[in-house]
């Protein structure tokens, strides 16, 4: 690998922010969208409300190069950073008016419907409804809902806005979308963009670098192994806006679209790094059902088409939402350093709190899971306080083979929220294996919980809770094997 | 609202946006376009600073040194500011009790109270200056839960309050039935969409024009000028419009104005002050939560004979309004219910923890908390549909109609309104649908609850219930609207315009809706209690009268006809027999040198209140109102889905039903947040845990109920004159998500046949239902 010559680097940041193309070359790595489009370019309809990607006051559109069309999904600009945006369509609420002054679809019918009182949560819901009747102009109540799962309002108590959301289409459809006239216009400007090159931006202290490619990371982290490698910035972008933490150098990879590859094949799925929550939603509920559901549960929509599996994991968070069903899934995980590539199950990577199998200049590549054999059943659930957009109480999830004559073969289960890092309940196991799967098994093992586990209280739940609830959950995995008359879960969606 | 394209139609048969038309809100546009301008969106002067708060890292200490010489070297410093830099009083407090500094000198008392403050050239070198400040404090023991308060001899933050009607102990002790207890009632961040935010533009001479985020501009006045030590005329308040207040900017606004005026005065520049989301909710006031104690006397057939309440409530380290918080609740203590005998007392206790505030119901909720707490007693015990009780112990119409303050309820329609829900919900049978399902399912459980509401209209403080408007009628017949009440999502200014239009039967868009500003009305009170409309709207329909008499005076001497032939038709009068367009005629009335000008004035009539003795008149009038809610539970981890609510509301006469539909379903769904999933932690060093949305979980759109079915008792109209014979709406509907607490409860009590009282407390997260459910299930075996 050699070092890419002055030629192949660029040094200035390129994006299209509405109708304008902005080229920087002395902004910080730390930089947000939203403070940039507020405070520098004076687009004040876009709001702060949280700084931390948890109330979508400051929702906004980015278009992203698919082929030969722009992919627009809704995304936190408060903490997304402006390096990640290299070779992408911004668009805020400014854009949406016609130039004649009347009102975009979306932003008449929250009008009409009195889907605004304080107004300041409003622009971001308008993106938000903007994003979703793009993708689903005839949207179902639970399409609405989870379209808007980031998204708070204290005023409304929401009702207005579900109504608006059922009507916009009733307004004009997304083909006469007043702004899919400029889309060939957007596309051929993204096109020549993306040159290929490498992009660095500042120096010394305050200095980004976009890798033009997965070769390029690799090459990257090689020289500069203390980087911090930011890919959705759902985590990382609270370290800036909430403690202040430097984070330079960064290495934005976001715009790699080599790690963005989902394959299936006999031997699994395989998420290149860079796959958004989003983005392995439907290969998750299509091959994995319980884990698909479970994607639901993640943040909300600006947090799942940012947030990237290979983060969740790369973070080795406790209380991250992937590792435990990977974990019980038997995952493993692909790391990269310059050209050399090591893949390991995923349940050795998470070593301690804080602590992964990581080495410096080696970053995740891809995760790999094994479908679930003919024959095994598998669960996860989450417990939070509240049921959407929120983290992880605790969450469970279980992969289980019965032997023919009823016993337990084998049986995996790892809980999120029950210890320093996401960690199987090998003792419980232990317990089970071999065991006829019936209740008595099931009150037996669960004795063996105080062995794998001594949760911690904090402000999510105590360890009492954490306990009970995670025992309870193998009390529900059990029953929902044996499948007994009535009901084991509330659910909004589904018949109770 | 003006639009020049607009022509009035001077032979419509009706106005355009008149009083009873659901018009969409007046800054809805605006809204969707971004365009609507909250004060951080204002354009910035040049040489605009912005200021940021250093905290305290100790919930109660001496402060034995404060090392602030790298604040003042980092990065953009301008200037640091502390007690020593405030020129005039260093005091907030809002009721004058002098204890809450602006910045304290050398003592603080909660974790999170500002110290200094820091100003910048931009806000993100003030924010990170303010982490550079040494601080060494003396720690001393905090008080940071109720429940480490003795309880028998409390340091409080105010005087008490205590009510008593009858022999409360008496009718107790020789009842059938007895029940003592205690409810754990969290308390609730507002959780406003913007935070706060001060801007100051320093004028000459002592001048300061400060925008502020505030539901009550001539309170911030007043503290801006106390801590500037400056006449009041020295200072303008001005604000257009907040983004959510919900009673979190009425006395809370106060620190970030005067400290932007602070700065502003001193430096001579541009001062804007807005925290961090984390910061504003650990700085900042919130929701009272309570300890309650009941005790209650009943018969067999559940029928209340006596009761005694003590509420103690968390005030944190200052009065601020919680003694009128306090009052309210136990204004609450009955909601619905009579009491033949009852004692009521409030402890408002001193925390080291921030100094709670105004939300929404302003204690009233969490009184009302406390009675249907007893009604769940009573029907536990006795074994009995809590409706049954609740529908036993109503208040009469004719007798049993003394509160525990001893006002009559002269406009009781609780009867009609819970009937009416009971057949429209379906209740009976679905209770006995649910009845029939949790016998066969062994781990979803279902629960249903109908609960009523009677909520007292007026602020306690007597004199505060006094409104201003100032109404101006230009030579084109387009009128300029400003009254002393703020906009916060309401929908306040649309409202009160409606009224101004119906008035002078001009169409809507005549009439400019503008920022309240406490240069053109002066010593309101703050948009609260619910009242803004009753005021505002009467304040401004008298300035509109004033000059409407003179118009009319003016044509009749003209014209030569009696006064009464004179009438104001939609955009024209007519005079004998003949119609003029109304601009017609302002343009001759201007030309005849008629005043165009009014200002407006209200107060409310006929009530009084003489705290000492707990006696009087403190409420003009009450608003009432059901709501039916039905909840699954899982009992295997608590979680639970709020399947159905039906809500029948009482708004009296409705001037806008829009507006009102959107504040019954918004107030509900933040009731129900407060007793779901909204839960303030502090941990014993008195740090807020949940300081953020992550933390803190206000309900989503998917926690909605399934099916939501709200409908205003369009039958009902105010027995008092007030305003088009309308009912405040801004707190009664919050308490309906009381019923979702009650439906959860329900649900629990059904592990134990309904044989026992779940005693649930709030928030119910599920991790409080789980433990809820295994202790009846406990309680069940034994």
């Amino acid at each position: 690998m050699t070092e890419p010559s002055a030629l192949t680097i660029r040094t200035e940041l390129r994006f299209l922010l509405n109708d304008r193309q902005i080229a920087l070359n002395s902004i910080r790595p730390d930089q947000t969208l939203l403070d940039f489009i507020r405070l520098d370019r004076r687009l004040t309809g876009t709001k702060e409300g949280c700084a931390e990607g948890d109330c979508g006051a400051c929702t906004v559109l980015v278009g992203r190069l698919e082929g030969d069309t722009v992919k627009y999904e809704t995304v936190n600009s408060c903490i997304r950073f402006l390096g990640s945006l290299d070779g992408c369509h911004v668009v805020t609420i400014e854009h949406l008016k016609r130039p004649d002054g009347s009102l975009h679809p979306v932003q008449q019918a929250m009008v009409d419907f009195h889907g605004s009182q304080c107004g300041f949560c409003t622009p971001g819901f308008v993106m938000a409804l903007y994003g979703l009747w793009m993708q689903r102009p005839q949207p179902s109540v639970q399409a609405i809902e989870t379209a808007i799962q980031g998204n708070l309002c204290r005023c409304t108590g929401y009702e207005p806005i579900i109504k608006a959301a059922q009507a916009i289409s009733s307004y004009g459809t997304p083909e006469n979308d007043p702004l899919a006239q400029e889309r060939a216009k957007v596309v051929a400007e993204l096109k020549a963009i993306k040159d290929g090159r490498r992009v660095e931006v500042g120096s010394g202290e305050e200095r980004f670098i976009i890798p033009a490619s997965a070769d390029d990371l690799a090459a990257v982290l090689e020289t500069e192994p203390s980087a911090n490698v930011v890919a959705g910035s759902t985590d990382v972008g609270l370290w800036v806006t909430k403690f202040m933490r430097k984070i330079t150098p960064v290495v934005f990879i976001g715009g790699i679209d080599e790690l963005r590859g989902i394959t299936v094949d006999e031997r699994g799925i395989t998420l290149g790094a860079l796959v958004s929550y989003s983005d392995a939603q439907a290969v998750l509920a299509e091959h994995v059902p319980a884990f698909g559901k479970l994607i639901h549960r993640i943040g909300g929509e600006q947090v799942r088409n940012m947030g990237t599996i290979g983060g969740n994991v790369a973070n080795g968070s406790p209380i991250g939402d992937t590792p435990p069903p990977l974990i019980a899934l038997n995952a493993s995980v692909t790391l990269r350093k310059g050209a050399a590539r090591r893949t390991i199950p995923l349940e050795q990577f998470f070593i301690a709190y804080g602590k992964q199998d990581r080495q410096p200049g080696e970053f995740v590549e891809a995760i790999h899971i094994p479908l679930p054999e003919q024959g095994t059943q598998f669960a996860a659930w989450k417990i939070s306080k509240r049921r959407e957009e929120d983290i992880t109480s605790v969450l469970g999830a279980f992969l289980l083979k019965l032997a023919a004559d009823g016993t337990v073969e084998t049986i995996r289960i790892a809980y999120g929220g029950m210890a320093a890092t996401p960690k199987r309940a090998a003792a419980v196991e232990a317990a089970l294996t071999g065991k006829p799967w019936n209740a008595e098994t099931i009150e037996t093992a669960l004795h063996f919980y105080e062995a794998d586990f001594k949760p911690i209280s904090d402000m999510r739940a105590s360890s009492a809770y954490r306990m009970l609830s995670a025992r309870n959950l193998l009390r529900r995995f059990h029953l929902a094997t044996t499948k007994p008359a009535g009901s084991l879960t509330v659910s909004r969606y589904e018949a109770a | 609202m003006m639009t020049k394209h607009l022509v009035p139609d001077t032979t419509a048969a009706k106005i355009r946006g008149g009083v009873g038309e659901g018009q969409v809100h007046d800054s809805a546009h605006k809204h969707v376009t971004g365009e609507a301008i909250y004060i951080d969106d204002m354009a910035e002067p040049a040489g605009t600073l912005h200021a940021y708060l250093g905290l305290s890292t100790v919930a109660h200490g001496k402060i034995l040194s404060m090392d602030l010489s790298e604040v003042e070297k980092a990065p953009g410093v301008v200037a640091v500011l502390t007690a020593r830099d405030v020129p005039g009083v260093n005091d907030l407090s809002p009721t004058g009790l002098n204890d809450e500094p602006v910045l304290p000198e050398d003592y603080v008392q909660f974790l999170g109270q500002p110290i200094f403050a820091v100003v910048a050239e931009t806000r993100e070198q003030a924010r990170r200056a303010c982490h550079k400040a040494k601080i060494e404090y003396e720690e001393l023991p905090a008080l940071i839960e109720p429940g480490q308060v003795d309880l028998t001899n409390p340091r409080l933050v105010t005087k008490p309050l205590k009510l008593t009607r009858g022999d409360a102990q008496q009718a107790i002790a020789s009842a059938p039935h007895r029940i003592k207890g205690q409810m754990n009632l969290g308390g609730q961040d507002h959780f406003y969409l913007e935070g706060q935010i001060g801007f100051a533009i320093p004028g000459e001479d002592m001048d300061v024009t400060v925008y502020s985020s505030t539901q009550h501009p001539s309170e911030v006045q007043h503290m801006v000028a106390h801590a500037l030590g400056v006449p009041s005329h020295a200072v303008t308040i001005e604000v257009r419009r907040m983004g959510g207040g919900f009673g979190g900017k009425e006395t809370q606004a106060n620190l970030f104005a005067a400290i932007a005026a602070i700065a502003a005065k001193k430096l001579n520049r541009a001062v804007k002050i807005r925290p961090d989301r984390d910061d504003d909710m650990t700085a900042t006031g919130k929701r009272h939560d309570f300890l309650i104690d009941y005790e209650v006397g009943f018969d067999d057939d559940g029928n209340i004979l006596g009761v005694d309440f003590s509420y103690a409530a968390r005030c944190g380290y200052a009065a601020d309004l919680s003694g009128a918080v306090t009052d309210r609740a136990l204004f609450h203590c009955d909601n619905t219910y009579f009491y033949p005998a009852v004692h009521a007392v409030s402890k408002p206790l001193y925390t080291n923890t921030v100094s709670n505030t105004a939300f929404r119901g302003f204690g009233g909720p969490q009184g009302i908390v406390g009675a249907e707490r007893v009604i769940e007693e009573v029907a536990y015990a006795l074994g009995k549909d809590p409706l049954e009780i609740r529908k036993r112990n109503f208040y009469g119409t004719s007798d049993r109609n003394v509160t525990p303050y001893h006002q009559t309820v002269e406009d009781n329609i609780i009867d009609r309104l819970v009937a009416e829900l009971e057949v429209e919900a379906g209740y009976k049978a679905r209770r006995e649908e649910i009845a029939r399902f949790n016998a066969s399912s062994r781990i979803v459980k279902r629960g249903i609850a109908l609960t009523p509401v009677k909520f007292g209209i007026s602020f306690t403080a007597t004199h505060f219930n006094q409104a201003g408007a100032l109404v101006h009628v230009y030579t084109d017949g387009s009128v300029h609207l400003n009254h002393g009440g703020t906009e916060m999502g309401q929908g306040l200014n649309l409202k009160v315009a409606q009224v101004v239009a119906e008035e002078f039967q001009i169409d809507l868009e005549q009439v400019k809706i503008t920022a309240t500003t406490t240069g053109k009305v002066p010593n309101t009170s703050a948009t609260a209690a619910s009242s803004g409309s009753d005021l505002n709207g009467m304040a401004a329909q008298n300035a509109a009268r004033q000059i409407k008499d003179r118009l009319i005076d003016f044509a009749a001497d003209k014209h030569g006809v009696p006064k009464d032939q004179v009438v104001f038709l939609p955009n024209r009068v007519r005079i004998g027999n003949q119609e003029i367009p109304f601009a017609d005629l302002i343009r001759e009335a201007y030309m005849a040198r008629i005043q165009l000008s009014a200002a407006g004035f209200y107060k409310t009539p006929k009530i009084h209140w003489d705290r000492d003795k707990g006696q009087g008149r403190p409420f003009y009038y009450f608003a009432y109102g059901a709501a039916c809610s039905e909840v699954s539970i899982d009992t295997l981890t608590g979680e639970y889905v709020v399947e159905r609510v039906d809500i029948l509301h009482d708004v009296g006469r409705s001037i806008n039903p829009a507006l009102d539909r959107g504040q019954i379903e918004g107030g509900f769904i933040q009731g129900m947040g407060w007793l779901t999933t909204e839960e303030l932690v502090w941990d014993n060093k008195g740090r807020l845990r949940t300081h953020a949305p992550s933390t803190y979980k206000i309900p989503l759109a998917s926690d909605r109920p399934k099916i939501f079915n709200v409908k205003l008792a369009d039958w009902s109209e105010n027995v008092e004159p007030a305003i088009h014979r309308s009912k405040a709406v801004g707190e009664p509907p919050f308490v309906h998500g009381v019923s979702v607490l009650h439906a959860i409860s329900d649900a629990v009590a059904s592990v134990a046949d309904y044989k026992v009282c779940p005693r649930l407390d709030a928030p119910a997260t599920p991790e409080r239902v789980l433990m809820a459910v295994e202790r009846l299930k406990t309680a069940k075996n034994l």
